[in-house]
């Protein structure tokens, strides 16, 4: 039986709701549940369930729906439920108050000067013109934004002399504040321009954890640096960051840029007595003047050396030993020893960057892996949902949060991927993102512990797990307590990408299958 | 260009996660509270094309709402309908809200007429009076085409005495009713022999001796008495208590100089003095006279006026004058009278809403803690309503003021674009009546617009404009 209930003008936003959804659906009795605006968008899911009828097909985003299958279920009490949710979520306390818009809001907030905007795709566009009008630089965190529509506002933010991050960028931090999913860093000298959200972290949270400090961190979205952007904000991030006189060295973080957009970068370095460190993910830089790191951790390594006055050998290759030592070789030969069963290696992670940097540092030494989104086109997983022999898969692409959270906030998914991969009778290793700092869930290692300890209850295989821990010794979450719980269940740590994805190449290779 | 050398404030808007966050590390920041634009997608289309209009729309709207607030309406008189109110004709009976057939009309507003029909003498009951209905021989006109309002189903007959209310500094006049008191009554559609028989009362000796005090008295400034009791804790849309004691005050001295008996004096008194709302039908009138000196401004998308008949509900817009942009009118979300329950009820019905219009009823919630109940329980949620409309609104009153907000204005100037921009629908406080024709009142509470109206009068604005 189907129970519906439709709440009109009553609007919260997708996050809370799917959330809510979630917990709606582990009722007793609850087949399938959605508690959501009434978006096409979720009206699609209704129709798929079989859960729609022409009332529900005439509500508007304005309008709450809570729908339900199941048998004899109370409907009031799961809006009572739900209710009782929503006001948590919605409460001010004492003496906050809320604003129902953008314009209250700066009467609020005298010299407003940032607006951090994570509102559906659709209607962000708007809201980020009214906050350029308002005269405030913007954080766009909202994706789905037309490529249209972004370029137009950032020639129009340029024009203001204000700066639009994003669409769809995740980390930015200024003036030392971090905003949304970014880490505590420690402030410092070098200034950081990324196209990359888990780049940037990643980068950002090395060189604070190598005792140096970010003096800015520039989000642009990763769209900004393809051909139809151009590069707006990127290259105007680089010139603020020249401009700045507390920034001495320079950082670029992205994904390969559009050709011209390297180009006019470059020339943006070489003009600057500032140094600089350049990487891009699975990209080249041609230019011999320019210094580049191999992964995004010898980014941050040699920005740190060259903010600490040291000489570096641009055509070094740094590592994480560099960081934090172990007996890296007796630890390979450990976990190789144990993995009696399966071949290939398996990587669930939640940052996008940090699964493009582990397949292209996998296929230089083990050879081509499956993704929905692999580097050959030959190699692309059909079915996301079933790995094939070496697999990495990025659980944020679309395709896993469609009506779901980002897997920093809800580990729901890929704690259950973890565990079918490790039943999985192919896989040797598996390796997962374990992301820090502001936005992302507050305890990220106890999930993934948990997955991990129930895996290895039910398997009588052992399976070698390897996470990384991308985040600072100041992030919220603490990180030698998450460290701690991954290592109590047997996951070997790393400090970093780059290391975690070396030290899984040095096991497959000693397991030799 | 300085941003690196500022203190960084940041706005939030969407993520209450981002908020709380950033909340703990100590940053400046606020949060909104987004809402998508009513109607979702299609309005951003909407707004952008409205965005690109070459007209001043923020000019037109200055000077409508800055006219609204510089009215100066004043109870000058009174007079019988048929004599005073523009157009009215001996066929012709007058009702709240936009226009209507008697075929889509609601059980109160029908009971309403039955009533008036009645009460005029042109039929003997309700059989006749449908009869003479049905023969086409009565013709019905929304009060607002007659420069009037009336509450509820706001049903007025040629017979009918009407308040003559100046806004004085641009010289409109506008009309409405005495109001009849609570409970059955002619506007909640009670049609019954007491009901009949209040009304004769009220033309036969209420009319008389108060038409007699004002002239004596002389004019009474409503906009002082109106901003007076605002600060006493009415909104004068649910709750005139202040305000009608106000009016006692000002006119018992008149109505005993009168060269009426003394019983008929102490019965005029008793009766004001016995109904709290008396006063309503001259709050409503006085936002009416000022709304009227907005209509027809180029350019200008505040609302002039927002009203219903039981069936649907209309607004007309300042810049799209002659023009009803039309819904349904929603259910009332509401307290009951003991025996009855929201199956009683009747969609939201009334002109009471021009003072919402005006600037003050549900708007100025914030200063009317006594009738708290009607929005939600709290004192807060009051307060709450009152600066969500700020939202919505153009500018602060500069005569209505709430002390608990600082003597902060009114929100006044309710624009039509900022409703669909910001998804905010303005709050109705309302009497609740039942949906059968000659019940009465069941009830009272507080609900919204329907959001189709604003989306298509923007709609209309925006295709107007664009040539």
């Amino acid at each position: 039986m189907i129970y519906k209930l439709i709440k009109p003008n009553s609007y919260y936003d997708s996050v809370t709701l799917m959330l809510i959804t979630e917990d709606i659906k582990k009722k007793e009795n609850i087949e399938e549940a959605l508690v959501g605006m009434g978006t096409e968008t979720n009206k699609e899911f209704l129709r798929e369930l079989n859960m729609i009828d022409e009332e529900l097909e005439n509500t508007t985003p304005n309008d709450l729906l809570i729908v339900v299958k199941g048998e004899n279920i109370n409907i009031d009490e799961i809006e009572k439920e739900v209710e009782s949710l929503l006001k948590a979520e919605t409460k001010e306390e004492e003496g906050e108050r809320f604003y129902s818009s953008l314009e209250g809001a700066i009467k609020g907030l005298d010299e407003a000067n940032m607006a951090v905007i994570s509102i559906a795709g659709e209607y962000a566009g708007l809201e980020t013109q009214k906050a350029l009008d308002l005269g405030l630089n913007v954080m766009l965190f909202s994706d789905n934004v037309p490529i249209e529509t972004e370029i137009e506002l950032k020639k129009y933010a340029l024009e203001k002399g204000l700066l639009v991050m994003g669409p769809d960028c995740g980390t930015a931090i200024i003036n030392g504040v971090p905003m949304a999913f970014s880490n505590v860093v420690k402030r410092g000298k070098i200034g950081i321009v990324a196209a990359s959200g888990t780049g940037a972290q990643e980068v950002s949270s090395i060189i604070s954890n190598l005792g140096c400090g970010i003096s800015q961190l520039i989000g642009t979205g990763g769209r900004d640096v393809k051909k139809d952007v151009g590069g707006l904000m990127f290259l105007e991030g680089i010139k603020r960051l020249i401009e700045d006189d507390d920034t001495e060295i320079i950082v670029l973080v992205s994904k390969p840029p559009y050709p011209e957009v390297v180009k006019k970068a470059t020339e943006l370095l070489k003009k600057t007595n500032k140094k600089h460190v350049v990487h891009f993910v699975n990209g080249i830089v041609e230019d011999p003047t320019i210094t580049v790191g191999y992964t995004l951790e010898d980014a941050a390594i040699k920005a740190a050396l060259l903010c600490q006055g040291k000489s570096i050998d641009k055509n070094e290759y740094t590592y994480f030993d560099f960081l934090e030592s172990f007996d890296f070789d007796k630890k390979v030969k450990e976990e190789a020893a144990k993995i009696k069963e399966g071949k290939y290696i398996r990587g669930l992670y939640s940052g996008g960057t940090l699964a493009d940097e582990t397949m292209v540092l996998l296929s230089k030494e083990i050879g081509s892996v499956y993704s929905p989104k692999p580097l050959n086109p030959d190699y692309l997983l059909e079915n996301i949902n079933e790995s094939k022999e070496h697999t990495i898969v990025d659980m944020g692409e679309d395709e896993f949060t469609v009506g779901r959270p980002h897997p920093m906030i809800d580990f729901t998914m890929r704690k259950s991927r973890l565990i079918k991969e490790y039943l999985d009778k192919n896989t040797a290793i598996i390796m997962v993102d374990v992301v820090l700092g502001w936005g992302s869930h507050m305890d990220p290692a106890g999930e993934i512990a948990e997955a991990v300890k129930a895996a290895r209850e039910t398997s009588d295989k052992y399976r070698c797990v390897i996470a990384n821990i991308c985040g600072t010794y100041e992030d919220p979450q603490k990180y030698y307590e998450q460290k701690k719980k991954l290592e109590d269940v047997g996951i070997t740590v790393f400090p970093s990408n780059a290391s975690a994805v070396k030290f899984a190449v040095n096991v497959w290779k000693e397991l030799g299958r | 260009m300085s941003l690196f050398k500022e203190e960084l404030k940041i706005v939030n808007i969407g993520l209450k996660s981002f908020y709380e966050d950033l909340k703990k590390q100590g940053a400046k920041v606020v949060h909104v509270d987004w809402k998508p634009p009513l109607g979702g997608a299609k309005a951003v289309k909407l707004l952008n094309d409205f965005s690109k209009l070459n007209i001043d729309v923020d000019k037109a709207n200055k000077e409508a709402v800055e006219r609204i607030m510089n009215s100066q309406p004043t109870l000058i008189g009174m007079g019988i309908a048929r004599d005073v109110v523009p157009g009215m004709k001996d066929n012709m009976i007058l009702h709240a809200g936009p226009p209507i057939t008697w075929e889509r009309m609601c059980g109160p507003l029908k009971g309403a007429i039955i009533g008036g029909l009645i009460y005029e003498g042109k039929a003997k009951d309700e059989k006749e009076a449908i009869e003479l209905v049905e023969s086409g021989a009565i013709e019905f006109d929304p009060w607002h085409h007659h420069d009037g309002v009336g509450p509820m189903a706001g049903v007025a007959t040629p017979s009918m005495p009407v308040f003559i209310i100046e806004n004085k500094t641009y010289g409109i006049k506008a009309y409405c009713t005495m109001n009849e008191g609570l409970g059955k009554v002619l506007r909640y559609g009670a049609n019954g022999p007491d009901v009949i028989d209040r009304l004769k009362w009220m033309e036969e000796v209420l009319y008389p001796v108060l038409k007699e005090a004002i002239e004596l008295k002389g004019e009474i400034n409503l906009k002082n008495l109106i901003a007076q009791a605002v600060q006493m804790g009415d909104e004068c849309h649910n709750r005139n208590r202040a305000a009608t004691s106000l009016f006692i005050r000002e006119i018992a001295p008149a109505i005993l100089d009168t060269s009426f008996s003394n019983e008929k004096k102490k019965a005029v008194i008793e009766f004001i003095n016995s109904n709290d709302h008396f006063f309503l039908n001259l709050s409503m009138p006085a936002a009416k006279s000022a709304t009227l000196a907005a209509e027809g401004i180029k350019g200008s998308t505040i609302a002039t006026v927002m009203a219903r008949n039981g069936t649907d509900f209309g607004i007309r817009v300042a810049g799209l004058p002659g023009k009803w942009f039309v819904g349904p009118a929603q259910d009332v979300e509401g307290l009951y009278f003991p025996g009855f329950t929201r199956e009683d009820a009747n969609p939201d019905i009334g002109d009471s809403t021009i003072t919402e219009t005006g600037g003050f009823g549900g708007f100025a919630m914030a200063g009317a803690p006594a009738i708290v109940k009607f929005v939600g329980g709290t004192v807060q949620e009051a307060i709450d309503t009152t600066l969500k409309m700020y939202e919505i609104t153009d500018a602060e009153n500069n005569t209505y003021k709430i002390p608990f907000l600082n003597f902060r204005g009114t929100p006044t100037g309710l624009n039509v674009k900022k409703v669909v921009e910001k998804g905010i629908l303005p709050r109705i406080n309302t009497g609740i009546a039942h949906k059968e024709p000659g019940i009465g009142q069941v009830g009272a509470g507080l609900t919204y617009p329907p959001m189709n109206i604003f989306i298509d009068a923007l709609e209309t604005f925006v295709k107007e404009y664009s040539d």
